[in-house]
């Protein structure tokens, strides 16, 4: 796995269909970094339908205003459908690290695409639903765009009970998936 | 916070205390904001069944003595515009706010546009005139929401702040600011004795008292040619003295309307001149025009009506060119800018129509660069 940090600032884009939650992942982590004193933007990209259809959620983190509001060069990408992987597979030719769902999207290889079973998982884990968030905890372990206690305590700020503890879970999960690898990122 | 959301909330600060709506994309964060909200702060919020009825219920709201608003897009804007003729012709302050999206007609719903700003100016029939603001940050939602209850509290007209999907959606770092921090204006209301009161004169500064019905002062709102008591008037005096008024009010308060910030505009050769989300394109493109050692610079235009006229004169007459680059087909504010400059300016457009964000790389293009 390999992936290019540049420290300062973070592009990242959230793709997938409708439903899998990335707006949610992409607010989420937008949070987690204003928790940090950093400036963020978030935005999104969906269709009308509200399960199905690409779905984008792009966010920036940066430590200097953001004049421009959407992602130009993104440090990583995340897909979870094999629409979405097709249309940013060939981000990871230029450099751009691709974490992708194996559980619905054709298994590629590249030096910069990381693939995870991550619906699988997530629904082994005992709630599908989550996917969002295991994934999001594997790509914070991978590029330390934010601390995963600042995403924790905005888990435990947005969700209550039973539903806090499943995500707190998956997110752990997600940053256990990284941590047994060897190497989880490479200064540029 | 989203923009959506500093809408609604800079409403509140403005003192809203009423919203009729019917929830649109990609504006309903607005309405489910103020359902949760309203009822904490004494407020009502009512979901009517149409935008017609919105409109309708917030132009009585208002004339009740309330700050009064709802929020829609393209399809509802369409439908409030008879009302909104209303609004104006009774002079009844009220707040709009119209996140744009991609049409004709119901188009794609979730998708940006900025194909809305004549509509903005001339939705309504018969010779009428509006404040229209449009923001291009997340901050700018909050305030120019608050600047929008102002103008409308103070000048008696419906005032729409007018930004696009991609803003209305867009998230980031704000907090607003405490009470009493920003200004917050309410409307004049009479204090001399109810049977000589006259909602339809106008003081120096352009504009009469309102008073609440429900209260000691009885009057009569029309949407017909009334005098200054509000009773129908079909005098030729008394009509050029109202239509010249209602268009007045605003004129002589115009370097108060009209709120611009300029980026980089001292020496610039190449002038963007922007709105809303393409703002922000003009801004990262002239921001690399600057490190290829051109002189670009921006100047954006927060409120669109009325037409920052002066200031695209004074910067237009200074710059080699002019970009406009806009989210509809015809160059809606581009057309405005050319008449200001004249045929002779060389005044480069650039539009995108599909329901996708203009780039600061599709600015560059038509530089060449």
């Amino acid at each position: 796995m390999k992936i290019k940090n540049n420290e300062k600032r973070y592009e990242v884009i959230l793709a997938g269909s409708g439903g899998q939650g990335l707006v949610l992942s992409g607010i989420m982590l937008g949070e987690a970094a204003v928790l940090e004193g950093r400036v963020v933007v978030q935005t999104q990209s969906y269709g009308i339908a509200s399960r199905g259809g690409l779905s984008l959620a792009e966010v920036i983190i940066d430590r200097e205003e953001i004049v421009y509001q959407q992602v130009q060069t993104p440090d990583i990408i995340l897909t979870l459908t094999e629409e979405a992987l097709e249309k940013f597979a060939p981000y990871a030719d230029k450099g751009i690290a691709i974490f992708y769902d194996t559980t619905l999207a054709k298994v590629r290889t590249g030096e910069y695409l990381t693939g995870y079973p991550f619906t699988q998982i997530a629904s082994d884990l005992g709630n599908v639903g989550s996917v969002n968030i295991l994934s999001l905890g594997a790509m914070i372990t991978a590029l330390p765009m934010v601390k995963t206690e600042s995403l924790a305590q905005v888990i435990r700020k947005r969700f209550r009970g039973q539903a806090q503890e499943m995500n707190l879970a998956m997110l752990q999960a997600g940053a256990d998936l990284i941590r047994k690898g060897e190497r989880t990122w490479e200064p540029s | 916070m989203q923009g959506n959301q500093a809408m609604s909330e800079g409403a509140i600060y403005a003192g809203a205390k009423f919203f009729a709506g019917y929830p649109i994309t990609p504006s309903s964060e607005i309405a489910e904001e103020c359902s949760k909200v309203m009822l904490k702060i004494g407020g009502i919020y009512m979901q009517m069944e149409d935008e017609i009825a919105s409109i309708a219920a917030v132009i009585g709201a208002s004339l009740a003595g309330a700050k009064a608003f709802t929020a829609t897009s393209g399809p509802g804007f369409s439908l409030m515009q008879e009302n909104l003729g209303l609004a104006v012709m009774g002079e009844v302050p009220c707040v709009v706010i119209d996140v744009q999206r991609r049409g004709p007609s119901t188009g794609l719903s979730t998708k940006p546009a900025q194909g809305d700003v004549m509509q903005l100016r001339w939705g309504r029939h018969g010779d009428q005139a509006v404040i229209a603001l449009c923001p291009a940050t997340v901050a700018e939602c909050f305030f120019m929401t608050v600047k929008a209850f102002n103008f409308a509290e103070k000048f008696r007209v419906p005032v729409i702040v007018a930004p696009d999907e991609i803003i209305g959606h867009m998230r980031e770092n704000f907090s607003p600011p405490a009470p009493g921090e920003v200004e917050v204006v309410d409307r004049k209301t009479p204090s001399g004795p109810p049977r000589e009161y006259l909602p339809f004169t106008a003081d120096p500064d352009g504009v009469a008292p309102l008073a609440s019905y429900g209260s000691d002062y009885v009057f009569h709102v029309s949407s017909s040619m009334h005098g200054p008591d509000g009773c129908s008037n079909n005098d030729p005096d008394n009509a050029a003295w109202r239509v010249a008024q209602l268009h007045r009010k605003i004129e002589m308060h115009r370097d108060e309307i009209v709120i611009c910030k300029t980026f980089s505009t001292e020496d610039a050769d190449i002038l963007l001149i922007a709105y809303g989300a393409t703002t922000r394109a003009s801004r990262a493109a002239a921001l690399e025009l600057r490190k290829r050692g051109v002189g670009a610079g921006v100047l954006q235009l927060i409120t669109l009506w009325p037409f920052a006229d002066k200031e695209v004169a004074m910067l237009g007459a200074r710059a080699k060119a002019v970009i406009v680059p806009e989210m509809n087909y015809g160059g809606q504010i581009a057309g405005e800018v050319q008449k200001v400059l004249g045929s002779g300016a060389d005044i480069r457009r650039v539009n995108s129509y599909n329901g996708e964000i203009i780039t600061p790389q599709d600015i560059l293009q038509v530089m060449k660069m």
